[in-house]
């Protein structure tokens, strides 16, 4: 225990957070310190920040002045109806609404199935529980690539080539879930459950009522991770989606946009930003739960 | 409750024979648990078990996806070492990258880390900034660098007009398009790792780092000699995340030099997925996942070996 902060304690003075040293007088040094700090990481953050600047600009301008000469970030007129033009010149609103449904879906499958085989690991009891886990755990090793493959040629056989359901299904059941589920339900007092044990509650009903409503946190962050997977997803919709028109999601959109109407960069920059919107919110909204569940679990589907 | 799990309880709980009265509870939990996690090993079954089996069979087959197939033993992977000639390169390619992208990639994130000091303000913000990159649709990322990296796009444009320097076509140049693959995909990926970093940071143990003061630690030798060592496992953790997924790049060549010019940004994944989805290679492109699997495993192992000699669990 350091002696300041007894003393800052004693005074009623709050000791200083985060791991960076001794509150320090504020000398002169200290001062061009912080200034020195604060220029780097505002350059930084400047340098970091243009590609998603000069985007947005871009997204505003005419076509034809999009590589104008010298570059400039506005150009003869801000046109905000790029961003409407983008839905009149593919079928982007089928591309949102796909990626939208096929998000949710997928995500609601993850957290029922994540949620009940976590229940499974994190608090019942049963014979051969760790070697099952060992091998849900194994399953984790093995990349997105080894398996697009085969997995392609499962949906072939199971006539699934094209459709909404291969979207959903085959990237659904990974262990990650089941594993984050698992750490954290492992961490629930016993105590809270035994009353309603005693009570005569099986397993199920203490899950749903007990254990679900304690398990909040971690199915928010399961939530996120799976939510923005599913919304970036783009090598599997690519191999496994032919018909672009009315199965195609965001991803697909954009990237296939570049093939269609390669010299509107004014509406792909648009759709571009566009794109960003719903993963951004959710950024923005949820950043302390994203730092926790990065810290504590690691982030999958990239 | 089909005949199979009933068989399977029986085998789980073994005899039927009562022990005690707790033998009966056991039994309804196992019974209980196996509903509980039934949909998801069904699932795990059905679409990663078997298919990596099948990857396995594929993989020494002649396999196209609709047509004859035909049992060619270790051909594959013969073929692909002697006799194909962008497999080798892909493969070179894929080195090339994770040796670039790996190390910038830590290096950029543990100084952005190392700078959000506590004291900086507004760091949520500054934050959240370097992380949504990560979160974007990575398409969307590649077609904000492409207009930058244009003949006549911004950086092209303002050296000349600034500088009147003329730079080079960025995308057209066999160096330079993997030097911007690599450094478009750390200004994408490296938020993540600095998250990563921010959290192994805000839990030092003050007094370690008091000590090391009064011992007269200070900038470098604090950072090499105290931070460094301290935040280890998270570096350790870092580095192998971040190699498993550099082996696995796709989309930032894919849709930034389509693989080009000629092969010179094909990676692994790019081979794989062209073979298999453009060609109907599909056993040639089975047998090449499985030496890029190979080199995952192999260089994760080499990581885990090594770590004994630099990554400290406890202070």
């Amino acid at each position: 225990m350091r002696s300041d902060v007894v003393e800052a304690k004693g005074v009623g003075v709050a000791p200083v957070r985060g791991g960076h040293g001794v509150p320090r007088r504020d000398t002169g040094r200290s001062t061009a310190r912080s200034v020195l700090a604060h220029t780097f990481v505002v350059i930084a953050a400047l340098i970091f920040a243009t590609p998603l600047i000069w985007a947005f600009f871009s997204a505003l301008k005419p076509n034809h002045e999009m590589f104008a000469s010298p570059p400039s970030l506005f150009a003869s007129e801000v046109r905000w109806s790029n961003f409407l033009e983008v839905f009149q010149y593919g079928p982007f609103v089928t591309y949102i609404r796909n990626s939208f449904l096929i998000s949710v879906a997928g995500t609601v499958l993850v957290l029922v199935v994540s949620a009940c085989a976590g229940y499974a690991f994190g608090r019942l009891r049963w014979r051969g529980r760790d070697l099952v886990f060992i091998i849900f755990l194994a399953t984790l090793m093995v990349p997105q690539e080894v398996l697009v493959v085969p997995m392609y040629q499962l949906m072939l056989w199971f006539g699934w080539v094209n459709t909404p359901q291969s979207l959903v299904l085959p990237f659904a059941f990974t262990a990650f879930g089941t594993f984050l589920m698992r750490q954290f339900l492992r961490g629930i007092p016993f105590e809270l459950e035994e009353s309603a044990r005693v009570d005569g509650a099986g397993p199920l009903r203490t899950f749903l009522f007990i254990i679900l409503p304690l398990a909040r946190p971690a199915l928010a962050v399961l939530t996120v991770f799976t939510f923005i997977s599913f919304w970036n997803s783009y090598l599997w919709p690519l191999i496994v989606i032919s018909d672009y028109g009315s199965l195609g999601t965001l991803p697909i959109g954009l990237a296939t946009f570049a093939g269609q109407f390669g010299t509107r960069w004014d509406l792909q920059m648009a759709a571009t930003i566009i794109s960003m919107i719903p993963t951004t919110l959710i950024v923005i909204l949820l950043q302390k739960h994203l730092v926790k569940g990065i810290s504590t679990a690691g982030l999958g589907g990239r | 409750m089909t005949e199979r799990e009933c068989e399977a309880v029986t085998t789980l709980t073994g005899s039927t024979k009562r022990r005690r009265g707790g033998n009966q509870l056991r039994r309804i939990e196992t019974r209980q648990a196996l509903g509980f996690i039934s949909p998801a090993l069904a699932g795990l079954a059905l679409f990663t078990a078997f298919p990596v089996v099948l990857s396995i069979a594929m993989s020494f087959y002649q396999w196209p996806a609709i047509g004859e197939r035909e049992f060619v033993g270790l051909d594959n992977y013969v073929n692909l070492f002697q006799n194909h000639p962008d497999f080798i390169p892909a493969l070179r390619n894929t080195i090339v990258f994770t040796l670039l992208f790996v190390p910038l990639n830590l290096v950029v994130s543990l100084t952005l880390a190392l700078a959000l000091a506590p004291r900086i303000r507004g760091r949520a913000a500054f934050r959240v900034l370097f992380f949504l990159p990560v979160v974007t649709p990575i398409v969307a990322n590649v077609l904000m660098w492409k207009i930058l990296l244009q003949p006549n796009g911004l950086l092209s444009g303002a050296s000349s007009s600034l500088f009147g320097v003329t730079l080079p076509n960025f995308l057209a140049h066999p160096t330079w398009a993997m030097v911007m693959v690599v450094v478009m995909s750390v200004w994408a990926g490296m938020g993540y790792n600095m998250l990563i970093f921010s959290a192994a940071l805000e839990q030092l143990p003050e007094s370690v780092l008091e000590a090391a003061r009064i011992d007269g630690a200070h900038g470098y030798r604090m950072l090499l000699r105290v931070i460094v060592p301290l935040i280890s496992p998270a570096i350790f953790f870092a580095t192998v995340m971040t190699m498993i997924t550099a082996m696995q790049v796709f989309a930032q060549p894919q849709l930034l030099t389509g693989g080009g010019p000629g092969n010179s940004t094909m990676p692994l994944v790019m081979f794989i997925y062209n073979q298999a989805f453009t060609f109907q290679q599909m056993g040639l492109a089975a047998a090449a996942a499985w030496i890029l699997f190979a080199f995952i495993i192999t260089l994760t192992a080499v990581q885990f070996r090594a770590q004994k000699r630099w990554v400290h669990y406890e202070v």
